[in-house]
């Protein structure tokens, strides 16, 4: 045995912890487990962003898969996030509904106005009341409900084409597979 | 078009830097001269590329360029002058270019400073230095461009992170980043003694100013952080055990370890493996810390953009720079000679339980840092390590290697009389203890933690005195105490003086703070009065007023003790215009005895403010020992004998590792 095995400690050692800093790259330390994950999407019934005479509430989504994006215009990864979620609404594969949060009215029409507008439709939550509900702390925040009305996942922070690709698509192929 | 030009000089630094880390090396294996003295021109013609880069960077900030992205994300015409330059290392890829930035700094002043070093140790240095601002540059290039464009171009910026809008966060970075850069130095001696086969006592008196210096900038960077979170974030609290602290301290600690280390194996010869291997381990730390907090791997308060690419390319990086250099160690390390023997009760053996020590709470952060990624990787769950695990361990070792600390300077080099010893610190033990004793007594404080901590800060105190009055035994007077002091080594003993006083400081900060704070929530209507412990809080109301980019709450508090007002206070709650998030900004009467401190809460209605009132003895001591700190390792850097010796090493070629006798500093 080479006398430099004794000293090959240090080394191995760094290996080991460079093993699990790999394995760490693909895991997600924001996948914080929500208490209400498997749990009933919290009710809402919400002015409509484009049309306040109209309301928006959880139960008239029953029966399909859909994503609730938390949103506001100030909010900068919301701006970053936002030609995703465009992509993912030409996708047509899960619709997607807005919670407009803490926001200005006529600010975030302006913004879809000018960026697009990739949401089926949009509640707005001008006190981010309906945001404590679903335990919101920060934006952006996207959650998956199934057809039962029960929340299947939360992403938080914004969403890229690679989450989109691992996580929002086969979480909701396989909720609509679940019948 | 500047941007593109500080690019190009990107790029250009690049290619210089990619000269740097072969030519002189290879110049130092074949005895090349002209390779070997092209290390320094090299290394001042990348400073200067990196500074185009830099202010290139600094103007399209102060142009408000939101055609830079970079810019365009964080900048804002708001934004007050000094925040547009804080701004260029507010967030991931400009505070990476503060670091290459810094990099070349320090290669710049070893290559100027280092001129009595031989030109073979000189050229390796300044090559393993270029080698690791490839790597950073590389990084930069590829993955974190702070020059790319964005088209079209926004009108207005995003804004710097409104926490960061603050004087004393503009120069934290720089702070930090001077000191996890600067133990690239002292790596890099390291490295350039294991290649070149040669290490010994002269290795490590080169390297020691160095580390010391390093290690003055990241006290200062960590106390100025914990400063900041203090009277920023409005809870009162001033350190938090979040990673992206966590991963500043355990360079920190592996640095304090080393240059104690140094001194052995300066002094003594002796400890040389160890020795290198902290080197190494130090500025591994500082990569670590960096992978940390860029990768995205940790949760943190400190919002990094993290991206898994940036991440993956730091980890290569490490494999490469880390494991290149322990691979080097495991090859070199048995080559190494033994040093000088000494016995179980030496200054040495005293040095190494220090070293043990620290090494082992190194570790043990590192754990509780990594611990919620082990468990995920495990498949065992979250978890999330918290306050109570690391102050635990802290309040576990630390009183140990204080314990250690007051005998240290007492004890000789080599052999140590266990009862002589036993006699020398006999009356500092008496005091210490009877002082701790003393103030846990029911009618002083009635608390054990702070008897503790003053019998072990009147430990430090006593035996520090001890041992100065010993070293001063055939120099009596101020006038022996001022020669003394310009004596061969007398800074290095002075500074060491004063830093370990700055963690007989601490101590006291520390656990006052903690034992004797009070806090309370109170809702208040303006006129009325509240009383805390002696102080009475008077609130008078809050009202609107408008900074440069925010708008403020800003309430007013009298506080009186007695019939004497003794502050007035003005707690702000900010929003900023275009990040809308709420920031508070406490109201703090400082005082070298207590702070009184207040955030401004909730609106409640009618005038009426949820409020919080602390009270904080001592809090002051915590940063105030830690400029005590830096300012002895400033002064053990300064001491004029590292001048003379490297002078003197130019014409022999090499130093003895000549003991300097007992009495010497450590």
């Amino acid at each position: 045995m080479p006398a430099f095995v004794r000293y090959l400690a240090p080394l191995l050692a760094f290996l080991a912890l460079a093993a699990l800093l790999y394995k760490g790259l693909s895991l997600d330390p924001h996948k914080v487990p929500s208490p209400l994950i498997d749990k009933p999407a919290p009710a809402f019934s919400l002015p409509l962003l484009k049309d306040p005479g109209k309301t928006l509430s959880a139960d008239e989504l029953r029966g399909k898969v859909w994503l609730l994006n938390v949103w506001a215009t100030w909010c900068v990864s919301c701006r970053a996030e936002h030609p995703v979620l465009m992509q993912l609404a030409a996708s047509g594969k899960v619709p997607v509904y807005g919670l407009n949060y803490k926001d200005k009215r006529e600010a975030a029409l302006r913004w879809l106005q000018r960026y697009g507008n990739p949401y089926t439709a949009n509640a707005f939550d001008a006190d981010g009341r309906v945001g404590i509900d679903w335990g919101v702390y920060g934006t952006p925040e996207t959650f998956i409900i199934d057809k039962e009305g029960v929340i299947r996942h939360k992403h938080i922070g914004p969403i890229t084409p690679e989450v989109l690709r691992s996580e929002i698509y086969p979480i909701v192929e396989k909720l609509e597979r679940a019948g | 078009m500047i941007p593109e030009l500080g690019h190009y000089a990107l790029i250009l630094a690049l290619c210089l830097a990619i000269v740097q880390a072969t030519v002189p090396l290879a110049g130092t294996f074949t005895r090349t001269p002209a390779w070997i003295a092209l290390a320094r021109p090299v290394a001042w013609g990348q400073f200067l590329f990196l500074s185009l880069a830099f202010l290139a960077l600094v103007h399209a900030f102060l142009v408000d360029d939101f055609s830079v992205r970079y810019v365009a994300q964080h900048g804002n015409t708001l934004l007050p002058e000094i925040y547009k330059i804080s701004a260029v290392w507010g967030a991931h890829e400009g505070s990476l270019l503060l670091w290459v930035f810094i990099l070349g700094g320090w290669t710049v002043a070893v290559s100027l400073f280092g001129r009595h070093l031989p030109d073979a140790v000189l050229a390796r240095v300044l090559s393993v230095m270029g080698m690791i601002s490839i790597g950073f540059l590389l990084f930069l290039l590829m993955t974190s461009n702070p020059f790319a464009r964005v088209f079209p171009v926004p009108a207005e910026g995003g804004e710097l992170n409104p926490l960061l809008q603050d004087p004393g966060l503009a120069v934290h970075p720089p702070m930090l980043y001077m000191g996890y850069v600067g133990m690239s130095v002292a790596f890099a001696f390291a490295i350039s003694a294991l290649l070149g086969g040669k290490l010994d006592a002269a290795w490590a008196r080169w390297s020691r100013p160095w580390t010391l210096v390093a290690w003055v900038f990241l006290t200062l960077g960590i106390a100025l952080g914990s400063w900041w979170a203090y009277y920023e974030l409005g809870w009162g609290g001033w350190w938090f055990w979040d990673p992206v602290e966590n991963a500043s301290f355990m360079p920190w600690l592996a640095g304090t370890a080393l240059i104690h280390s140094l001194a052995v194996t300066e002094k003594r010869g002796a400890f040389k493996r160890w020795t290198v291997l902290l080197a190494l381990l130090a500025f591994s730390l500082s990569l670590l810390g960096t992978f940390l907090v860029r990768s995205g791997v940790l949760t943190s308060v400190h919002a990094f953009a993290s991206d898994p690419a940036r991440g993956l390319f730091i980890l290569m990086f490490l494999m490469v720079v880390i494991g290149g250099s322990l691979l080097l160690y495991a090859i070199r390390a048995p080559d190494i000679s033994r040093g000088g023997g000494f016995d179980i009760l030496s200054r040495e053996s005293l040095l190494l339980g220090n070293n043990v020590l620290l090494v082992l709470t190194t570790a043990l952060v590192l754990l509780g840092t990594l611990a919620p990624l082990i468990y995920d990787a495990f498949g065992w769950g979250k978890i999330s390590v918290g306050f109570p695990w690391f102050n635990t361990m802290f309040v576990t070792f630390m009183p140990l290697l204080v314990v250690l600390m007051g005998a240290g300077p007492l004890t000789r080099w080599k052999h140590q009389d266990p009862a002589m010893l036993a006699r020398r610190l006999k009356l500092a033990l008496l005091i210490s203890i009877g002082g701790g004793i003393i103030t846990a007594l029911p009618w002083l404080s009635g608390s054990l933690a702070a008897g503790f901590a003053v019998a072990l800060s009147l430990w430090l105190l006593t035996t520090l005195f001890a041992s100065l009055r010993q070293r001063l035994q055939h120099k009596p007077g101020l006038r022996g105490l001022v020669q003394d002091f310009n004596s061969r080594g007398g800074r290095s003993y002075y500074g060491m003086l004063l830093a370990h006083l700055g963690v007989a400081v601490f101590i006291i900060g520390v656990t006052f703070v903690s034992q004797f704070d009070i806090e309370e929530d109170v809702r208040m209507s303006p006129g009325q009065e509240y009383q805390m412990g002696d102080y009475r809080f008077r609130f008078e109301g809050a009202k609107t007023v408008d900074g440069p980019n925010y708008r403020a709450r800003r309430g007013t508090l009298r506080v009186f003790r007695g019939e004497r007002e003794v502050a007035l206070l003005h707690p702000e709650k900010r929003t900023y215009t275009v990040q809308t998030r709420p920031m508070t900004e406490a109201g703090i009467e400082p005082g070298l005895l207590r702070d009184i401190y207040v955030s401004l809460g909730e609106p409640l209605g009618n005038g009426d403010w949820s409020l919080r009132l602390y009270y904080k003895p001592m809090v002051r001591w915590i940063w105030l020992g830690c400029l005590f700190m830096a300012a002895g390792g400033g002064l053990a850097a300064s001491d004029p004998r590292y001048r003379q010796l490297l002078r003197r090493s130019r014409r022999s070629g090499d130093l003895p590792a000549a003991a300097q006798g007992a009495g010497s500093h450590a």
